[in-house]
């Protein structure tokens, strides 16, 4: 056997062990990354599994007062109340408006049950200007 | 000013869009003239480049809030450094100080091959220029930091616009590695259009032998450098800054850096082959063009937000010709390397498996898939999306499931790669080089095992860090005395002037002994411990050993936000080892944490405060991350090392 042959045949072992973790990690952590309106719409293909939701946090919608705290995101025209069960530290931009991304699973109750939450403020200026050059 | 610097803007475009037609016709019609023309046209595109850059410096240090990019990214308050550093706070401000540095990297690089290499400069000179021509034009056309902040009307008419103050620079980027990060990562992105550039003038040209491959070592090691140092310094902002805990999180802005060091990496390696047995050659051009549009990419990924918003593609619109340029070079490259393979047929072929080459084959194969494994999770909902139309993201599981053995396996191969000889390593030196980290490797697993460590991964790469760093105090070891006896010098001046005289093999050698510090640093991840806690003052908490105890909090404000301090003694078997200072700090709008920290070389205690519950206890989330402090230490003695080898004019 050429040393050739022989790389070949090694690399390749090596390939197929690194393909078959990459669709046993792939299956573990897939998520369907969709906004709460495409949500409502295709709610019953998705039982059970696990979804990134994205949406605008409402404002005042932000209840701390539970131990797992609860909020509400929404799109333009659908809106779910969201727990969150994680660990993590929520990010700082979280909070009333922010556009949010929360990883998770809906529960039997209705409510979205969030291990994981990602968040990005909205600009301030966005609602009263646009930075368009005039031209 | 604003219209200064736009003009400047678009003089540099015109000369560099000039500068490759210039090249390329005085290279077809062969008139030397009509090159050097070009290459002056090169130095006054980075002079016009330069002009724009500071333009748009000092609309920010002068407060200009009519412009949108100002008044969005500074304020009147904000401290100096934090104004100069707003010139990459947004979009539009980081495209121009890409072509900024483009521009003047291009011309150091002209300079340095002015008198030589004129065959190839009409090439090299052509590339660079096209890809400063591709920022600059997104610049001037599409992302502008010198348009004018305007108020739009419901009737669609508009208006100028000039703000009292300006928003401010977004808090978590006022930190000092937030100064420096950017920069230094732009610097590592863009320096390997210089190798890149040879590599297709030396394609272009028919070039024998090496030329482009030393013409470019040290751009590749510094551009290597750069790119290293800005991973490293955004894993240490986000340790410090974010507050999750951690310093990684398969995030694509940083799977977006970390793809290019990943095939630069294999091309640093594999080079080394084709330059010691003339094998591997379309494959390093085909990896420092990979390496070129990954970094383009990677500013594309970045910057167009295609993989972090949800359905973000349709309404970016710089995100398309990002995609048309790297499609375009990436074709233009492969159709020149298959036109030229004749041309670039190896020398030699791979004789033993047992042989340094087919460790660099191997650490090359790994490097790839590594990075194909990332662009591939990193670019998964977008690909799910065209082709099923419903965005799959994939988590840090993905990325770890894969990365983790692909990164132990690159470890083993930096560890028996520098013990195997070339072509063939007989198989009594196998045995004498092997056998000091086989046995080391197994002294320290055995030990660890005794121990009671049971996770797999950690002990694997405990062993492999043992392995590779008894290797490289015994090449150091043997490689001084055999010096001392020779030259009859003590030990320590043999070790020094062993270590100078071949400063590309030992810095080699040095940066290795930082791959693996760093793996141990990785390997700690196994071992973190978290908890959260809900303290009054007197309160306790345990986390790792550790007793948490709240002495106080201190709310107070500044000019620019309140805060509050959260004083938290740390004993450890009772005793007292630190107070941390957990700092909460509220911006208009916005809120930052700054960690309370006590690192040792065996463990981190991380603190963060993160608010206050209705009952006015304070929340505490707090972490024990063992090994930390040897990521940071690794990366700098990588930094070194590599830095050494960079000081050497090459084999």
């Amino acid at each position: 056997m050429t040393a050739k042959t022989k790389f070949i045949i090694g690399g390749a072992i090596i390939l197929a062990a690194l393909a078959w973790l990459g669709f046993v990690g792939f299956q573990e952590s897939k998520a369907y990354y969709i906004t709460v309106d495409e949500f409502s719409e295709m709610k019953d293909g998705l039982d059970g599994k696990t979804l990134k939701l994205a949406g605008d946090v409402v404002a005042g919608s932000i209840d701390r007062s539970t131990p797992q705290m609860e909020f509400v995101i929404a799109s333009p025209k659908t809106s779910i109340r969201v727990r969150y069960t994680g660990s993590g530290i929520i990010p700082d931009t979280f909070k009333d408006g922010s556009k949010a991304l929360v990883e998770g699973k809906l529960e039997a109750d209705g409510i979205f049950n969030a291990r994981h939450i990602e968040a990005k403020c909205a600009s301030k200026y966005e609602a009263e200007y646009d930075d368009r050059t005039v031209s | 000013m604003a219209n200064f610097g736009n003009f400047c803007t678009l003089l540099a475009l015109c000369l560099s869009l000039y500068a490759i037609v210039a090249a390329l016709t005085g290279a077809f019609r062969q008139q030397e003239r009509v090159v050097r023309s070009a290459e002056r046209a090169a130095y006054a595109a980075a002079g016009c480049a330069s002009l724009a850059f500071f333009s748009l410096l000092y609309l920010l240090l002068a407060d200009d809030f009519s412009i949108a990019h100002v008044a969005s990214s500074s304020s009147l308050s904000l401290p100096v450094i934090y104004k100069i550093t707003a010139v990459w706070g947004g979009h539009d401000g980081s495209m121009l100080l890409w072509a900024f540095f483009a521009a003047v990297m291009s011309a150091i690089a002209l300079w340095q091959i002015r008198g030589k290499n004129r065959d190839m400069m009409p090439y090299v000179l052509a590339v660079l220029m096209v890809n400063l021509s591709f920022f600059l034009a997104l610049s001037i056309f599409l992302s502008n930091p010198f348009q004018e902040l305007v108020r739009v009307f419901p009737d669609g008419s508009t208006q100028p616009f000039i703000p009292a103050d300006g928003q401010g620079l977004n808090p978590l980027l006022q930190y000092w590695a937030m100064v420096i990060h950017p920069p230094i990562l732009y610097l590592g992105y863009i320096g390997f259009m210089v190798p890149f550039a040879f590599a297709v003038g030396a394609l272009a040209t028919r070039q024998r032998g090496e030329v482009w491959i030393r013409a470019t070592r040290r751009w590749t090691l510094w551009t290597w450098l750069f790119l290293g140092a800005g991973l490293i310094i955004g894993g240490k902002w986000a340790y410090v800054v974010l507050g999750w805990g951690g310093y990684w999180g398969w995030d694509p802005v940083e799977n977006a850096a970390l793809m290019p060091w990943l095939t630069a990496t294999a091309f640093l390696h594999s080079v080394i082959v084709q330059e010691r047995r003339g094998m591997l050659k379309i494959w390093n051009m085909v990896l420092i063009a990979v390496t070129y549009l990954l970094c383009i990419f990677g500013t594309f990924l970045t910057r167009s937000g295609i993989v972090n918003s949800v359905h973000a593609f349709d309404d970016s619109n710089i995100g398309k010709f990002f995609v048309y340029y790297i499609i375009i070079v990436l074709g233009v490259t492969l159709i020149l390397i298959m036109d030229r393979r004749e041309y670039l047929r190896g020398e030699r072929r791979l004789e033993s498996m047992t042989s340094r080459e087919s460790a660099f084959l191997f650490n090359n194969l790994i490097l790839v898939v590594a990075c194909f494994a990332v662009f591939w999770g990193t670019m998964f909902p977008v690909f799910s999306e065209w082709i099923r139309g419903v965005k799959i993201s994939v988590g840090p599981v993905f990325f770890n499931k894969i990365n983790i053995p692909v990164g132990l396996l690159l470890l083993l191969f930096t560890g028996i790669g520098p013990l195997f000889a070339w072509r063939k390593t007989p198989s009594a030196s196998i045995k004498k080089m092997f056998l000091r980290p086989v046995v080391a490797a197994f002294i320290v697993s055995a030990g660890l095992l005794t121990g009671g460590m049971s996770d797999f991964y950690a002990l694997i790469c405990f062993a492999l860090c043992a392995f590779v760093i008894t290797a490289i105090i015994e090449e150091f070891y043997r490689g001084a005395r055999a010096r001392g006896r020779s030259a009859g010098e003590s030990f320590p001046l043999a070790l020094w002037r062993l270590t100078w005289k071949n400063r590309r093999r030992y810095g080699g050698n040095i940066t290795h002994f930082g791959v693996a510090l760093l793996f141990i640093g990785f390997a700690g991840n196994a071992f973190n411990e978290e908890a959260t806690g809900y303290m009054r003052t007197g309160d306790e908490m345990r986390v790792g050993g550790y007793t948490l105890k709240m002495a106080g909090l201190i709310e107070s404000q500044t000019a620019d936000y309140r805060f509050g301090e959260l004083h938290i003694e740390a004993y450890k078997n009772g005793r007292l080892i630190k107070t941390l200072k957990p700092e909460r700090r509220i911006y208009d709008g916005q809120s930052t944490t700054v960690v309370g920290l006590y690192s040792t070389p065996k463990e981190d205690l991380y603190t963060v405060y993160t608010g206050m519950t209705e009952d006015m206890r304070c929340e505490v989330k707090a972490r024990v991350n063992p090994l930390v402090f040897w990521v940071w230490a690794g990366s700098a003695l990588m930094f070194l090392g590599t830095l050494i080898a960079i000081g050497s004019k090459g084999s």
